[in-house]
Protein backbone atom coordinates (compact mmCIF):
# COMPACT_ATOMS: atom_id res chain seq x y z
CA UNK A 1 0.00 0.00 0.00
CA UNK A 2 3.01 2.31 0.01
CA UNK A 3 3.72 4.69 -2.80
CA UNK A 4 5.60 3.29 -5.75
CA UNK A 5 8.43 5.74 -5.53
CA UNK A 6 8.32 6.68 -1.86
CA UNK A 7 11.74 5.19 -1.34
CA UNK A 8 13.35 7.53 -3.82
CA UNK A 9 11.53 10.70 -2.72
CA UNK A 10 10.87 12.43 0.58
CA UNK A 11 7.64 11.38 2.29
CA UNK A 12 5.31 14.37 2.61
CA UNK A 13 2.41 12.71 4.38
CA UNK A 14 2.54 9.42 6.22
CA UNK A 15 -0.73 8.05 7.54
CA UNK A 16 -0.64 4.77 9.41
CA UNK A 17 -3.59 2.86 10.84
CA UNK A 18 -5.63 5.97 11.43
CA UNK A 19 -9.18 5.53 12.67
CA UNK A 20 -11.67 8.19 13.63
CA UNK A 21 -15.04 7.62 15.25
CA UNK A 22 -17.59 10.40 15.66
CA UNK A 23 -20.00 10.29 18.56
CA UNK A 24 -23.24 11.59 17.11
CA UNK A 25 -26.74 11.63 18.56
CA UNK A 26 -27.50 8.59 16.38
CA UNK A 27 -24.63 6.67 17.91
CA UNK A 28 -21.08 6.10 16.74
CA UNK A 29 -20.08 6.73 13.15
CA UNK A 30 -16.81 5.29 11.92
CA UNK A 31 -15.59 8.02 9.59
CA UNK A 32 -12.17 6.46 9.06
CA UNK A 33 -11.32 2.84 9.70
CA UNK A 34 -7.67 1.77 9.87
CA UNK A 35 -6.47 3.92 6.98
CA UNK A 36 -2.80 3.79 5.93
CA UNK A 37 -1.24 5.79 3.13
CA UNK A 38 2.08 7.31 2.20
CA UNK A 39 2.35 10.32 -0.06
CA UNK A 40 5.68 11.41 -1.51
CA UNK A 41 6.62 15.05 -1.97
CA UNK A 42 5.49 16.44 -5.31
CA UNK A 43 2.66 13.95 -5.82
CA UNK A 44 -0.86 14.93 -6.85
CA UNK A 45 -3.13 12.55 -5.00
CA UNK A 46 -6.90 12.54 -5.45
CA UNK A 47 -9.33 11.08 -2.96
CA UNK A 48 -12.54 9.93 -4.55
CA UNK A 49 -15.61 8.25 -3.16
CA UNK A 50 -19.29 8.77 -2.37
CA UNK A 51 -20.45 11.14 0.35
CA UNK A 52 -19.64 9.94 3.84
CA UNK A 53 -16.64 7.86 2.80
CA UNK A 54 -14.35 9.94 4.99
CA UNK A 55 -12.33 11.68 2.28
CA UNK A 56 -12.95 15.14 3.73
CA UNK A 57 -12.33 13.79 7.24
CA UNK A 58 -9.04 12.37 5.98
CA UNK A 59 -7.99 15.82 4.78
CA UNK A 60 -9.12 17.44 8.02
CA UNK A 61 -7.14 14.93 10.07
CA UNK A 62 -4.02 15.66 8.03
CA UNK A 63 -4.69 19.39 8.54
CA UNK A 64 -5.10 18.91 12.31
CA UNK A 65 -8.62 20.29 12.13
CA UNK A 66 -9.75 16.96 13.57
CA UNK A 67 -7.92 14.49 15.80
CA UNK A 68 -7.87 10.77 14.99
CA UNK A 69 -9.22 8.36 17.56
CA UNK A 70 -6.27 6.04 17.01
CA UNK A 71 -3.29 5.60 14.71
CA UNK A 72 -0.54 8.04 13.87
CA UNK A 73 0.38 10.38 11.09
CA UNK A 74 3.22 12.66 10.17
CA UNK A 75 3.22 15.66 7.85
CA UNK A 76 6.66 16.66 6.56
CA UNK A 77 8.12 14.53 9.31
CA UNK A 78 6.22 16.38 12.05
CA UNK A 79 3.01 15.60 13.89
CA UNK A 80 -0.11 17.10 12.32
CA UNK A 81 -0.28 19.74 15.04
CA UNK A 82 3.36 20.74 14.65
CA UNK A 83 2.85 20.93 10.90
CA UNK A 84 -0.16 23.19 11.35
CA UNK A 85 1.69 25.44 13.77
CA UNK A 86 4.58 25.56 11.30
CA UNK A 87 2.10 26.58 8.58
CA UNK A 88 3.16 23.64 6.47
CA UNK A 89 0.05 23.51 4.29
CA UNK A 90 -2.51 25.65 2.50
CA UNK A 91 -6.14 24.56 2.72
CA UNK A 92 -8.80 25.22 0.09
CA UNK A 93 -12.41 24.54 1.04
CA UNK A 94 -15.34 23.65 -1.17
CA UNK A 95 -16.64 27.20 -0.81
CA UNK A 96 -14.23 30.09 -1.43
CA UNK A 97 -14.63 31.21 2.24
CA UNK A 98 -13.46 34.72 1.41
CA UNK A 99 -13.98 37.40 4.02
CA UNK A 100 -16.71 39.61 2.54
CA UNK A 101 -15.56 42.82 4.22
CA UNK A 102 -12.08 42.58 2.71
CA UNK A 103 -11.10 43.44 -0.83
CA UNK A 104 -9.62 40.69 -2.96
CA UNK A 105 -6.15 41.99 -2.24
CA UNK A 106 -6.85 42.24 1.49
CA UNK A 107 -8.22 38.69 1.44
CA UNK A 108 -4.99 37.47 -0.09
CA UNK A 109 -2.99 39.39 2.47
CA UNK A 110 -4.86 38.01 5.49
CA UNK A 111 -2.76 34.86 6.04
CA UNK A 112 0.36 36.92 5.38
CA UNK A 113 -0.68 39.49 7.97
CA UNK A 114 -1.39 36.74 10.48
CA UNK A 115 1.99 35.19 9.82
CA UNK A 116 3.73 38.52 10.31
CA UNK A 117 5.00 39.26 6.79
CA UNK A 118 6.13 42.84 6.24
CA UNK A 119 3.82 45.25 4.42
CA UNK A 120 6.13 45.25 1.42
CA UNK A 121 6.25 41.45 1.16
CA UNK A 122 2.47 41.26 1.53
CA UNK A 123 2.00 43.53 -1.48
CA UNK A 124 4.55 41.70 -3.59
CA UNK A 125 3.10 38.26 -2.77
CA UNK A 126 -0.51 39.39 -3.26
CA UNK A 127 0.39 40.78 -6.66
CA UNK A 128 2.35 37.68 -7.66
CA UNK A 129 -0.33 35.16 -6.70
CA UNK A 130 -3.20 37.16 -8.16
CA UNK A 131 -1.23 37.13 -11.39
CA UNK A 132 -0.74 33.38 -11.06
CA UNK A 133 -4.53 32.80 -11.03
CA UNK A 134 -5.11 35.44 -13.73
CA UNK A 135 -6.90 37.95 -11.52
CA UNK A 136 -4.66 40.98 -11.89
CA UNK A 137 -6.82 44.09 -11.88
CA UNK A 138 -9.33 42.79 -9.33
CA UNK A 139 -7.34 43.91 -6.26
CA UNK A 140 -9.80 46.57 -5.15
CA UNK A 141 -12.96 44.55 -5.78
CA UNK A 142 -14.97 42.98 -3.01
CA UNK A 143 -15.76 39.24 -3.16
CA UNK A 144 -19.41 39.68 -4.13
CA UNK A 145 -18.30 41.50 -7.27
CA UNK A 146 -16.58 38.33 -8.55
CA UNK A 147 -18.08 35.18 -10.05
CA UNK A 148 -17.93 31.88 -8.15
CA UNK A 149 -15.05 30.59 -10.27
CA UNK A 150 -13.06 33.77 -9.74
CA UNK A 151 -13.69 33.65 -5.99
CA UNK A 152 -12.43 30.08 -5.87
CA UNK A 153 -9.29 31.13 -7.76
CA UNK A 154 -8.74 33.83 -5.13
CA UNK A 155 -9.00 31.23 -2.39
CA UNK A 156 -6.46 29.04 -4.21
CA UNK A 157 -4.11 32.01 -4.59
CA UNK A 158 -4.60 32.71 -0.89
CA UNK A 159 -3.67 29.14 0.02
CA UNK A 160 -0.54 29.39 -2.12
CA UNK A 161 0.47 32.89 -1.04
CA UNK A 162 2.67 31.86 1.87
CA UNK A 163 4.29 29.14 -0.25
CA UNK A 164 3.40 26.00 1.72
CA UNK A 165 4.91 22.80 0.35
CA UNK A 166 1.62 20.99 0.78
CA UNK A 167 -1.78 21.93 -0.65
CA UNK A 168 -4.94 20.37 0.78
CA UNK A 169 -7.99 20.87 -1.43
CA UNK A 170 -11.46 19.76 -0.38
CA UNK A 171 -13.64 19.60 -3.50
CA UNK A 172 -12.48 23.06 -4.55
CA UNK A 173 -14.36 22.96 -7.85
CA UNK A 174 -17.40 21.02 -6.63
CA UNK A 175 -19.77 23.98 -6.75
CA UNK A 176 -18.72 25.21 -10.20
CA UNK A 177 -20.19 24.44 -13.59
CA UNK A 178 -18.57 21.99 -16.01
CA UNK A 179 -16.93 24.58 -18.29
CA UNK A 180 -15.38 26.64 -15.51
CA UNK A 181 -14.31 23.43 -13.88
CA UNK A 182 -12.47 22.16 -16.96
CA UNK A 183 -10.74 25.47 -17.26
CA UNK A 184 -9.67 25.51 -13.61
CA UNK A 185 -8.54 21.87 -13.88
CA UNK A 186 -6.12 22.84 -16.61
CA UNK A 187 -4.91 25.83 -14.64
CA UNK A 188 -4.52 23.66 -11.56
CA UNK A 189 -2.36 21.24 -13.49
CA UNK A 190 -0.11 24.02 -14.78
CA UNK A 191 0.17 25.37 -11.27
CA UNK A 192 1.19 21.99 -9.91
CA UNK A 193 3.73 21.59 -12.68
CA UNK A 194 5.14 25.07 -12.09
CA UNK A 195 5.32 24.98 -8.30
CA UNK A 196 6.12 21.32 -7.69
CA UNK A 197 3.86 21.24 -4.63
CA UNK A 198 2.37 18.17 -3.06
CA UNK A 199 -1.38 18.27 -3.63
CA UNK A 200 -4.05 16.30 -1.80
CA UNK A 201 -7.28 16.72 -3.68
CA UNK A 202 -10.77 15.54 -2.67
CA UNK A 203 -13.30 15.16 -5.44
CA UNK A 204 -16.57 13.57 -6.47
CA UNK A 205 -15.72 13.54 -10.13
CA UNK A 206 -14.01 10.60 -11.82
CA UNK A 207 -12.79 12.56 -14.90
CA UNK A 208 -11.41 15.28 -12.65
CA UNK A 209 -9.55 12.75 -10.51
CA UNK A 210 -8.09 10.86 -13.47
CA UNK A 211 -7.18 14.03 -15.31
CA UNK A 212 -5.38 15.74 -12.43
CA UNK A 213 -3.76 13.03 -10.37
CA UNK A 214 -0.58 11.11 -10.25
CA UNK A 215 -2.37 8.74 -7.89
CA UNK A 216 -6.03 8.11 -7.12
CA UNK A 217 -7.21 6.85 -3.77
CA UNK A 218 -10.65 5.24 -4.00
CA UNK A 219 -12.60 5.23 -0.74
CA UNK A 220 -15.86 3.72 0.41
CA UNK A 221 -18.22 4.62 3.24
CA UNK A 222 -19.39 3.09 6.51
CA UNK A 223 -16.77 2.58 7.69
CA UNK A 224 -14.62 4.99 5.68
CA UNK A 225 -11.68 3.09 4.24
CA UNK A 226 -9.38 2.85 1.24
CA UNK A 227 -10.42 0.20 -1.26
CA UNK A 228 -8.06 0.90 -4.14
CA UNK A 229 -5.04 3.02 -5.01
CA UNK A 230 -4.47 3.60 -8.70
CA UNK A 231 -1.32 4.98 -10.30
CA UNK A 232 -2.06 7.42 -13.02
CA UNK A 233 0.98 8.88 -14.69
CA UNK A 234 0.01 10.90 -17.71
CA UNK A 235 2.60 13.39 -18.93
CA UNK A 236 2.59 16.59 -16.89
CA UNK A 237 1.71 18.78 -19.86
CA UNK A 238 -1.52 16.90 -20.58
CA UNK A 239 -4.60 18.72 -21.88
CA UNK A 240 -8.29 17.91 -21.56
CA UNK A 241 -8.09 16.05 -24.89
CA UNK A 242 -6.48 13.04 -23.18
CA UNK A 243 -9.88 12.27 -21.74
CA UNK A 244 -10.73 10.59 -25.03
CA UNK A 245 -7.69 8.28 -25.01
CA UNK A 246 -8.08 4.57 -24.18
CA UNK A 247 -5.54 4.83 -21.34
CA UNK A 248 -7.58 7.53 -19.68
CA UNK A 249 -10.83 5.60 -20.10
CA UNK A 250 -9.23 2.44 -18.74
CA UNK A 251 -8.22 4.19 -15.53
CA UNK A 252 -11.61 5.88 -15.25
CA UNK A 253 -13.19 2.45 -15.63
CA UNK A 254 -11.04 1.02 -12.83
CA UNK A 255 -12.00 3.92 -10.54
CA UNK A 256 -15.66 3.37 -11.34
CA UNK A 257 -15.38 -0.35 -10.62
CA UNK A 258 -13.77 0.43 -7.29
CA UNK A 259 -16.52 2.88 -6.37
CA UNK A 260 -19.18 0.32 -7.27
CA UNK A 261 -17.51 -2.37 -5.22
CA UNK A 262 -17.48 -0.01 -2.26
CA UNK A 263 -21.13 0.74 -2.71
CA UNK A 264 -22.25 -2.89 -2.90
CA UNK A 265 -21.71 -3.22 0.86
CA UNK A 266 -24.69 -0.96 1.39
CA UNK A 267 -27.28 -2.15 -1.01
CA UNK B 1 -39.44 67.69 -13.39
CA UNK B 2 -38.51 64.06 -12.74
CA UNK B 3 -36.67 65.24 -9.66
CA UNK B 4 -39.82 66.61 -8.07
CA UNK B 5 -41.50 63.40 -8.99
CA UNK B 6 -38.84 61.40 -7.16
CA UNK B 7 -39.22 63.62 -4.09
CA UNK B 8 -42.96 63.20 -4.23
CA UNK B 9 -42.57 59.46 -4.45
CA UNK B 10 -40.28 59.44 -1.46
CA UNK B 11 -42.21 61.74 0.84
CA UNK B 12 -45.83 61.22 -0.18
CA UNK B 13 -46.33 58.13 2.01
CA UNK B 14 -44.79 59.82 5.05
CA UNK B 15 -46.83 63.00 4.59
CA UNK B 16 -50.01 60.98 4.18
CA UNK B 17 -49.46 59.07 7.40
CA UNK B 18 -48.56 62.23 9.34
CA UNK B 19 -51.63 64.04 7.99
CA UNK B 20 -53.88 61.15 9.01
CA UNK B 21 -52.37 61.09 12.51
CA UNK B 22 -52.78 64.85 12.93
CA UNK B 23 -56.41 64.58 11.84
CA UNK B 24 -57.08 61.81 14.37
CA UNK B 25 -55.31 63.89 16.99
CA UNK B 26 -57.54 66.91 16.31
CA UNK B 27 -60.69 64.82 16.53
CA UNK B 28 -59.47 63.28 19.77
CA UNK B 29 -58.63 66.74 21.16
CA UNK B 30 -62.14 67.95 20.48
CA UNK B 31 -63.75 64.89 22.03
CA UNK B 32 -61.55 64.87 25.13
CA UNK B 33 -61.64 68.57 25.90
CA UNK B 34 -65.32 69.07 25.16
CA UNK B 35 -66.72 68.47 28.64
CA UNK B 36 -63.90 70.50 30.17
CA UNK B 37 -64.68 73.53 28.02
CA UNK B 38 -68.43 73.10 28.42
CA UNK B 39 -67.92 72.98 32.19
CA UNK B 40 -66.02 76.25 32.00
CA UNK B 41 -68.80 78.01 30.10
CA UNK B 42 -71.46 76.66 32.43
CA UNK B 43 -69.59 77.80 35.55
CA UNK B 44 -69.54 81.32 34.18
CA UNK B 45 -73.21 80.92 33.21
CA UNK B 46 -72.37 82.53 29.92
CA UNK B 47 -74.26 81.64 26.74
CA UNK B 48 -72.16 79.82 24.18
CA UNK B 49 -72.49 78.54 20.64
CA UNK B 50 -71.27 75.27 19.26
CA UNK B 51 -68.58 77.13 17.32
CA UNK B 52 -67.33 78.76 20.51
CA UNK B 53 -67.31 75.40 22.21
CA UNK B 54 -65.27 73.88 19.40
CA UNK B 55 -62.88 76.82 19.35
CA UNK B 56 -62.50 76.42 23.11
CA UNK B 57 -61.32 72.84 22.76
CA UNK B 58 -58.54 74.10 20.51
CA UNK B 59 -57.13 76.68 22.88
CA UNK B 60 -57.75 75.51 26.42
CA UNK B 61 -55.03 76.52 28.82
CA UNK B 62 -54.81 73.16 30.55
CA UNK B 63 -56.48 70.77 28.13
CA UNK B 64 -56.70 67.04 28.74
CA UNK B 65 -55.25 66.62 25.29
CA UNK B 66 -53.67 69.68 23.71
CA UNK B 67 -54.36 70.23 20.03
CA UNK B 68 -51.42 69.64 17.68
CA UNK B 69 -50.94 73.34 16.94
CA UNK B 70 -50.77 74.13 20.65
CA UNK B 71 -48.01 71.58 21.06
CA UNK B 72 -46.25 72.85 17.96
CA UNK B 73 -46.38 76.45 19.20
CA UNK B 74 -45.16 75.46 22.67
CA UNK B 75 -42.37 73.37 21.10
CA UNK B 76 -41.14 76.08 18.75
CA UNK B 77 -41.49 78.67 21.46
CA UNK B 78 -39.47 76.45 23.80
CA UNK B 79 -36.79 75.89 21.17
CA UNK B 80 -36.50 79.32 19.59
CA UNK B 81 -38.26 81.65 22.05
CA UNK B 82 -35.58 81.68 24.72
CA UNK B 83 -31.83 81.91 24.94
CA UNK B 84 -30.40 78.37 24.73
CA UNK B 85 -29.30 78.52 28.37
CA UNK B 86 -32.56 79.92 29.77
CA UNK B 87 -34.40 77.65 32.25
CA UNK B 88 -37.51 77.69 30.03
CA UNK B 89 -35.63 76.77 26.88
CA UNK B 90 -36.22 73.28 25.54
CA UNK B 91 -32.76 73.42 23.97
CA UNK B 92 -31.30 73.80 27.45
CA UNK B 93 -33.27 70.89 28.88
CA UNK B 94 -32.57 68.71 25.83
CA UNK B 95 -28.86 69.40 26.14
CA UNK B 96 -28.89 68.37 29.79
CA UNK B 97 -30.65 65.10 28.97
CA UNK B 98 -28.53 64.56 25.87
CA UNK B 99 -25.28 64.78 27.79
CA UNK B 100 -26.48 62.17 30.28
CA UNK B 101 -27.76 60.04 27.40
CA UNK B 102 -24.52 60.12 25.45
CA UNK B 103 -22.32 59.43 28.47
CA UNK B 104 -24.63 56.60 29.52
CA UNK B 105 -24.72 55.23 26.00
CA UNK B 106 -20.94 55.20 25.76
CA UNK B 107 -20.56 53.51 29.14
CA UNK B 108 -23.31 51.04 28.22
CA UNK B 109 -21.73 50.25 24.86
CA UNK B 110 -18.31 49.63 26.42
CA UNK B 111 -19.78 47.50 29.19
CA UNK B 112 -22.01 45.65 26.73
CA UNK B 113 -19.16 44.76 24.37
CA UNK B 114 -16.86 43.84 27.26
CA UNK B 115 -19.44 41.47 28.75
CA UNK B 116 -20.06 39.92 25.35
CA UNK B 117 -16.33 39.30 24.95
CA UNK B 118 -16.14 37.62 28.34
CA UNK B 119 -19.17 35.48 27.59
CA UNK B 120 -17.93 34.42 24.15
CA UNK B 121 -14.50 33.47 25.46
CA UNK B 122 -15.52 31.50 28.49
CA UNK B 123 -18.21 28.92 28.90
CA UNK B 124 -17.96 29.32 32.68
CA UNK B 125 -18.55 33.04 32.47
CA UNK B 126 -21.45 32.49 30.10
CA UNK B 127 -23.12 30.27 32.69
CA UNK B 128 -22.33 32.55 35.61
CA UNK B 129 -22.88 35.97 34.03
CA UNK B 130 -25.79 35.56 31.67
CA UNK B 131 -28.49 34.81 34.26
CA UNK B 132 -27.50 37.91 36.24
CA UNK B 133 -27.49 40.03 33.13
CA UNK B 134 -30.98 38.91 32.27
CA UNK B 135 -32.13 39.37 35.89
CA UNK B 136 -30.81 42.92 35.84
CA UNK B 137 -33.30 43.81 33.16
CA UNK B 138 -36.31 42.24 34.87
CA UNK B 139 -36.42 44.80 37.67
CA UNK B 140 -38.42 47.85 36.60
CA UNK B 141 -36.08 50.79 36.22
CA UNK B 142 -38.63 53.11 37.81
CA UNK B 143 -38.16 51.18 41.04
CA UNK B 144 -34.42 50.99 40.73
CA UNK B 145 -33.68 54.56 39.72
CA UNK B 146 -34.42 56.20 43.10
CA UNK B 147 -32.25 53.59 44.86
CA UNK B 148 -29.41 54.29 42.45
CA UNK B 149 -29.72 58.02 42.98
CA UNK B 150 -29.86 57.76 46.76
CA UNK B 151 -26.98 55.29 47.04
CA UNK B 152 -24.78 57.21 44.63
CA UNK B 153 -25.74 60.48 46.30
CA UNK B 154 -24.63 59.04 49.65
CA UNK B 155 -21.14 58.45 48.26
CA UNK B 156 -21.04 61.94 46.86
CA UNK B 157 -22.02 61.31 43.24
CA UNK B 158 -24.55 63.77 41.94
CA UNK B 159 -25.71 65.35 38.71
CA UNK B 160 -24.60 63.87 35.41
CA UNK B 161 -22.96 60.64 36.51
CA UNK B 162 -25.86 58.95 38.39
CA UNK B 163 -28.16 59.67 35.45
CA UNK B 164 -25.61 58.27 33.02
CA UNK B 165 -25.19 55.15 35.13
CA UNK B 166 -28.92 54.45 35.03
CA UNK B 167 -28.84 55.05 31.31
CA UNK B 168 -25.87 52.69 30.93
CA UNK B 169 -27.58 50.11 33.15
CA UNK B 170 -30.40 49.91 30.63
CA UNK B 171 -28.45 50.22 27.40
CA UNK B 172 -25.68 47.66 27.89
CA UNK B 173 -28.17 44.81 27.71
CA UNK B 174 -29.15 44.82 24.01
CA UNK B 175 -25.50 45.33 23.13
CA UNK B 176 -24.35 42.33 25.16
CA UNK B 177 -27.04 40.10 23.68
CA UNK B 178 -26.39 41.37 20.14
CA UNK B 179 -22.63 41.08 20.35
CA UNK B 180 -22.65 37.57 21.84
CA UNK B 181 -24.60 36.60 18.76
CA UNK B 182 -22.33 38.65 16.51
CA UNK B 183 -19.06 37.30 17.88
CA UNK B 184 -20.38 33.79 17.31
CA UNK B 185 -21.57 34.56 13.78
CA UNK B 186 -18.44 33.70 11.72
CA UNK B 187 -18.86 30.66 9.51
CA UNK B 188 -17.12 27.50 10.77
CA UNK B 189 -15.13 27.48 7.54
CA UNK B 190 -13.71 30.94 8.23
CA UNK B 191 -12.68 29.84 11.71
CA UNK B 192 -11.16 26.64 10.30
CA UNK B 193 -9.15 28.75 7.88
CA UNK B 194 -7.79 30.86 10.72
CA UNK B 195 -6.83 27.62 12.46
CA UNK B 196 -4.94 26.33 9.42
CA UNK B 197 -2.93 29.56 9.54
CA UNK B 198 -2.46 28.94 13.29
CA UNK B 199 -3.83 32.36 14.13
CA UNK B 200 -3.85 33.43 17.77
CA UNK B 201 -7.22 33.87 19.56
CA UNK B 202 -6.55 37.59 19.51
CA UNK B 203 -6.10 37.57 15.74
CA UNK B 204 -9.28 35.54 15.34
CA UNK B 205 -11.08 38.16 17.40
CA UNK B 206 -9.79 41.23 15.60
CA UNK B 207 -9.68 39.83 12.06
CA UNK B 208 -12.81 37.67 11.98
CA UNK B 209 -15.13 37.86 14.96
CA UNK B 210 -15.11 41.65 15.30
CA UNK B 211 -15.80 42.47 11.61
CA UNK B 212 -18.45 39.74 11.43
CA UNK B 213 -20.19 41.26 14.45
CA UNK B 214 -20.46 44.75 12.91
CA UNK B 215 -24.04 44.46 11.61
CA UNK B 216 -25.09 43.04 14.99
CA UNK B 217 -23.31 45.90 16.74
CA UNK B 218 -25.18 48.58 14.83
CA UNK B 219 -28.54 46.88 15.19
CA UNK B 220 -28.06 46.74 18.95
CA UNK B 221 -26.64 50.28 19.12
CA UNK B 222 -29.85 51.59 17.57
CA UNK B 223 -31.90 49.88 20.26
CA UNK B 224 -29.46 50.90 22.96
CA UNK B 225 -29.34 54.59 22.15
CA UNK B 226 -33.09 55.05 22.44
CA UNK B 227 -33.06 53.07 25.68
CA UNK B 228 -30.24 55.32 26.89
CA UNK B 229 -32.46 58.33 26.31
CA UNK B 230 -35.33 56.74 28.18
CA UNK B 231 -32.95 55.85 31.00
CA UNK B 232 -31.71 59.42 31.27
CA UNK B 233 -35.25 60.82 31.32
CA UNK B 234 -36.41 58.30 33.92
CA UNK B 235 -33.36 59.13 36.03
CA UNK B 236 -34.42 62.78 36.05
CA UNK B 237 -37.79 61.98 37.60
CA UNK B 238 -37.00 60.79 41.16
CA UNK B 239 -34.30 63.40 41.75
CA UNK B 240 -36.74 66.21 41.21
CA UNK B 241 -34.03 67.37 38.90
CA UNK B 242 -34.22 70.99 37.99
CA UNK B 243 -33.08 70.49 34.46
CA UNK B 244 -33.62 67.97 31.71
CA UNK B 245 -36.53 66.66 29.69
CA UNK B 246 -37.55 64.45 32.61
CA UNK B 247 -37.65 67.49 34.88
CA UNK B 248 -39.84 69.30 32.35
CA UNK B 249 -42.24 66.35 32.27
CA UNK B 250 -42.37 66.24 36.07
CA UNK B 251 -42.89 69.98 36.46
CA UNK B 252 -45.58 69.89 33.77
CA UNK B 253 -47.50 67.18 35.55
CA UNK B 254 -47.20 68.95 38.95
CA UNK B 255 -48.85 72.04 37.60
CA UNK B 256 -51.18 70.39 35.09
CA UNK B 257 -49.33 72.04 32.22
CA UNK B 258 -50.25 69.43 29.65
CA UNK B 259 -49.02 71.54 26.75
CA UNK B 260 -45.60 71.73 28.38
CA UNK B 261 -45.55 67.95 28.89
CA UNK B 262 -46.37 67.39 25.26
CA UNK B 263 -43.78 69.86 24.07
CA UNK B 264 -41.17 68.05 26.19
CA UNK B 265 -42.32 64.73 24.71
CA UNK B 266 -41.87 66.12 21.21
CA UNK B 267 -38.40 67.29 22.18
CA UNK B 268 -37.59 63.76 23.41
CA UNK B 269 -38.91 62.28 20.16
CA UNK B 270 -36.85 64.68 18.06
CA UNK B 271 -33.79 63.86 20.15
CA UNK B 272 -34.38 60.11 19.76
CA UNK B 273 -34.79 60.28 16.00
CA UNK B 274 -31.67 62.41 15.74
CA UNK B 275 -29.69 59.88 17.76
CA UNK B 276 -30.94 56.94 15.71
CA UNK B 277 -30.14 58.83 12.52
CA UNK B 278 -26.64 59.38 13.86
CA UNK B 279 -26.13 55.67 14.50
CA UNK B 280 -27.59 54.91 11.07
CA UNK B 281 -25.17 57.32 9.47
CA UNK B 282 -22.22 55.71 11.28
CA UNK B 283 -23.50 52.31 10.16
CA UNK B 284 -23.55 53.37 6.51
CA UNK B 285 -20.09 54.92 6.78
CA UNK B 286 -18.66 51.71 8.26
CA UNK B 287 -20.62 49.64 5.74
CA UNK B 288 -19.09 51.52 2.83
CA UNK B 289 -15.61 50.87 4.15
CA UNK B 290 -16.41 47.20 4.62
CA UNK B 291 -17.68 46.80 1.07
CA UNK B 292 -21.29 46.13 1.97
CA UNK B 293 -23.30 45.35 -1.13
CA UNK B 294 -25.27 48.49 -1.99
Amino acid sequence: MTAVNSSSRRVAVDVSNVSLTFNTTDGKVEALSDVSLQIAAGEFVSFIGPSGCGKTTMLRVIADLQQPTSGSLTVNGMTAEQARLARAYGYVFQAPALFPWRTIEANLKLPLQIMGYSEGDQSILAKRYLELVNLTGFERKFPWQLSGGMQQRVSIARALSFDPALLLMDEPFGALDEIVRDHLNEQMLKLWDKTGKTVLFVTHSIPEAVFLSSRIVVMSPRPGRIIDIIDCNFPRDRTVEIRETPEFLAIAQRVRTGLRAGHSYDE
Amino acid sequence: MWRQHALLQRFAPIVTVVAALVLIWYVAAVLMNLSLVRGGFEREEAPYTTMELLAGTMEAERPLLPAPHQVAVAFFDGVFGYAPNAPRSLVYHSAVTLSATLLGFMLGALLGVALALLIVHSRVLERSLLPWIICSQMVPILALAPIFIVVLGAIGLQGLLPKSLISAYLSFFPITIGMVKGFNAPEPMQLDLMRTWSATPRQVLTRVRWPTAMPYLFASLKVAITISLIGAIVAELPTGAEAGIGARLLAGSYYGQTVQIWAALVAAAVLASGLIALVGWAERAVGRRMGVRP
